[in-house]
């Protein structure tokens, strides 16, 4: 097709379009550049760290290369050059302070890494590596550690600069020089948190369809005064802090708490036998399934809203009792809602942490939780990083199968 | 109860009153009766109280006082899914999540018939319609006005009695309104069912009822066939409502019997028949339909009473001519005539004196 002016018509609509798009760029990009350096830039670097490794091979260059001529599995030390080539980089490392950092890395893989060290830089800064050498036996005096065939495995199987080491703790697995193998049995426990965020997040969701289903319905057709009312009951807990409500349910189920007290002065739960209703997963799913109640609530409200009265009027007319114009004409309809809220609920859910870090114990927490610990306490950020990488994959992953089963395009979230 | 009871009453509302909120009334008092197999429309300006009238029947809004008969059972205590009453709704209220045939089966279903059975019926309800190869589709994929005739099939397949139609064309476009008028008709007369519709389209009203119910201010204004509300309207509010009409303003001077004379607020005299009079002195509205009026001296009574008039617009319709003209001081006065080959054209500024048949004059009420 050409234009009046003989240019192609295409051609001559993105001219014409130009100046609109441009313009409806420059409108945007604000919160475009915001966006960008506040949260796309921060999380790409964050998931890049779950790969990120270059240390061992930054501090160590020397040794790293000598250890590539040594068969870690034959189960004898590395030779003098491999000593020799340590020694070097680490009299430069302990220069920048380098080292004690190396040693934090290595500890993740191998308890007492870090000490070692630490402990090791004082001697180590006093020899020359031109004058002093041979070091094999000298640092095997300073710390017997490296006098033991696992420390130099530790160190050859972890010097790519770029690993799959942290994904394979994720899963419970660890790297050796006899490839990806399980962790011992007590460290087992990422697996099991993913599984039980992954059921929490579910009994969360399915409790909250349950209770905000009647509520929805009410809100959609009761008349408006007395709706807006309720709405603003919905929407209290909504504009109330989080931490205020989630400390409300700390003080709620706590065993001197309000509902156990109720339940002892009425009788119902003897003295000595007070419910244990908080630090686990029953605390977690009570305080989440009330605080995330608003967001399975409103997108349902908005889907039965939609929904017209003569369509229940019509369903009645032709015959149908109360129950079947439920069941047959307003369920089938209602059910974007109830998709759109549990779609938001489960996201939601299975990455929060403040709730379940509050009422959660040690039985009621969830991945996010040791996430946090990760970042925060152990700061092994490139563990945590790979947790949140999979974290993230999951809900995509997730979002993917809902999107074939019921189709983003029947959510309506408002 | 008075008149409205009658023993043929297949419908009928016996001094029904409906309020929402306690304070204001939106039906007052409604006695309406209605034999089997007439076909009655509710026409009246929205707020007339028609649809609420339409949904008391239908069991989704309660009577606050009086009783509603349907074949002579009170029921106003029966669920609306007991009543047996088909309803046309004005947006179709097609279930979305259900292709066209399982719309058709749903009120077959619900009544427990078997599968066989119930396919010949939907069937038959969507040939009846002309629908016939629509059933596998959904509501979404067809025009209004297929959604429209599915509707109608939907009302009429469990075979009620009585269906009800709340503006079902409401949103189809001119012409295939009228055509669906014409259809709903022929359907309502070949099944013989007995049909309440409500509109607020006059036209609709007039070319489709047995009987039309004008509803204003919740009473009903005037209950009469078409050709009576048109040509015999009882008030001023009936007259403004159907059809177009022109409205002087005057005192009654004299009755005699079936003719009076009227005084025009500008000191002018007219012949009207007296409808809502009784003695001289009385104010008073005279209606005169715009295509009754004449200006052609030829056709008026010798000694019929004329008025001047001054033409102040004419509009040129194709089949008719319409003018505006001012007369006894209302600037808005209509006359319309046939566009005749020995129709005359007036031109703006033009005066001339019209008049009319004292039969076509009615003095209602002021």
């Amino acid at each position: 097709m050409l234009a009046a002016d003989g240019t192609p018509l295409k051609q001559s609509l993105a001219r014409s379009l130009r100046r609109q798009k441009l313009r409806a760029l420059l409108l945007i990009s604000p919160l475009l550049l915001f966006v960008m350096f506040s949260f796309i830039v921060p999380i790409a670097s964050m998931l890049f760290r779950s790969v990120e490794n270059s240390i061992v091979s930054e501090t160590l260059p020397l040794t790293v290369e000598a250890l590539g001529n040594w068969d870690e599995k034959s189960g004898e030390l590395p030779g003098e050059d491999v000593y020799d080539a340590f020694v070097r980089d680490m009299v430069i490392a302990i220069d920048d302070k380098k080292h004690t950092r190396l040693g934090s890395r290595l500890n993740y893989e191998e308890t007492g890494m870090s000490s070692m060290f630490r402990r090791s830089g004082r001697s180590l800064k006093k020899l020359d590596p031109e004058t002093d050498g041979p070091f094999k036996d000298q640092l095997i005096e300073i710390h017997d550690g490296w006098g033991d065939v696992k420390t130099w495995q530790v160190i050859k199987t972890h010097s790519a600069p770029i690993t799959n080491g942290y994904f394979l703790n994720a899963v419970d697995m660890q790297r050796t020089p006899d490839g990806a193998q399980a962790q011992p049995e007590d460290k087992q426990i990422l697996i099991k948190l993913f599984g039980r965020t992954l059921f929490m997040s579910l009994v969360i969701t399915g409790s909250c369809i349950l209770l905000a289903y009647p509520v929805s319905y009410l809100l959609a057709t009761l008349p408006m005064r007395v709706s807006n009312m309720l709405m603003i009951f919905v929407l209290l807990p909504f504009w109330t802090s989080l931490l205020v409500r989630t400390s409300a349910w700390k003080v709620m189920l706590q065993q001197q708490g309000v509902i156990n007290e109720t339940l002892v002065w009425l009788g119902l739960v003897a003295d000595d036998a007070r419910l244990v209703i908080i630090n686990n997963q029953i605390g977690t799913i009570t305080a989440m399934t009330h605080i995330l109640l608003p967001f399975m609530i409103l997108p349902m409200y908005s889907v039965m809203q939609t929904i017209p009265i003569t369509y229940t009027r019509a369903a009645k007319s032709m015959g149908a009792t109360n129950w079947t114009t439920f069941w047959r004409i307003y369920f089938p309809q209602s059910i974007p809602g109830i998709g759109a809220g549990s779609i938001l609920v489960f996201i939601l859910s299975i990455g929060y942490y403040i709730t379940p870090e509050i009422v959660g114990g040690t039985k009621g927490v969830f991945i996010s939780n040791r996430i946090a610990y990760h970042i925060s306490s152990s700061l092994n950020w490139g563990l945590a990083a790979a947790l949140g990488t999979i974290l993230l994959g999951v809900v995509l992953l997730l979002y993917w199968v809902y999107d074939k089963i019921v189709g983003i395009d029947n959510v309506k979230l408002g | 109860m008075t008149e409205a009871t009658s023993d043929a009453a297949f419908v009928e509302f016996q001094r029904v009153q409906k309020s929402y909120d306690g304070e204001i009334l939106v039906v007052k008092d409604l006695n309406l009766a209605l034999p089997k197999g007439e076909f009655l429309t509710m026409l009246g300006p929205s707020g007339s109280g028609k649809t609420t009238c339409l949904m008391m029947l239908a069991g989704f809004e309660t009577a606050t006082h009086g009783e509603i008969l349907l074949d002579g059972r009170p029921i106003n205590n029966i669920p609306p899914h007991k009543r047996g009453i088909g309803m046309v709704f004005q947006n179709y209220a097609l279930f979305p999540h259900m292709t066209v045939a399982e719309n058709l089966a749903f009120p077959l279903e619900v009544r427990k018939m078997g599968k066989s059975d119930r396919e010949a019926k939907v069937k038959r309800a969507l040939d009846m319609v002309q629908m016939g190869a629509f059933g596998s589709r959904r509501p979404a994929q067809l025009s209004g006005g297929q959604q429209q005739r599915i509707a109608l099939a939907r009302a009429l397949v469990f075979e009620p009695e009585l269906v009800l139609m709340d503006e079902p064309l409401g949103a189809l476009d001119k012409q295939l309104r009228e055509h669906m008028q014409f259809e709903i008709t022929r359907l309502a007369h070949e099944l013989g069912i007995t049909t309440v519709y409500v509109t607020h389209d006059q036209t609709e009203a007039l070319t489709m009822s047995d009987r039309v119910a004008v509803f204003d201010d919740g009473r009903i204004q005037q209950l009469a066939p078409p050709d009576q509300l048109y040509e015999e309207p009882e008030n001023s509010f009936v007259a403004q409502f159907i059809g177009e009409n022109n409205t002087l303003e005057g005192t009654v001077k004299s009755i005699d019997g079936n003719t009076c004379l009227i005084t025009l607020d500008d000191g002018s005299e007219i012949d009207a028949v007296p409808i809502n009079v009784s003695q001289p002195g009385e104010r008073t509205t005279v209606s005169i339909r715009p295509e009754r009026v004449e200006f052609n001296k030829d056709r008026l009574h010798a000694d019929a009473h004329t008025l001047k008039a001054t033409v102040k617009e004419f509009i040129y319709m194709g089949d008719v001519f319409r003018f505006r003209m001012s007369v006894a001081g209302n600037d808005e006065f209509i006359v319309k005539t046939r566009n005749a080959p020995d129709a005359v054209r007036l031109n703006p500024g033009e005066e001339i004196e019209i008049g009319w048949l004292p039969q076509d004059c009615r003095a209602l009420d002021a």
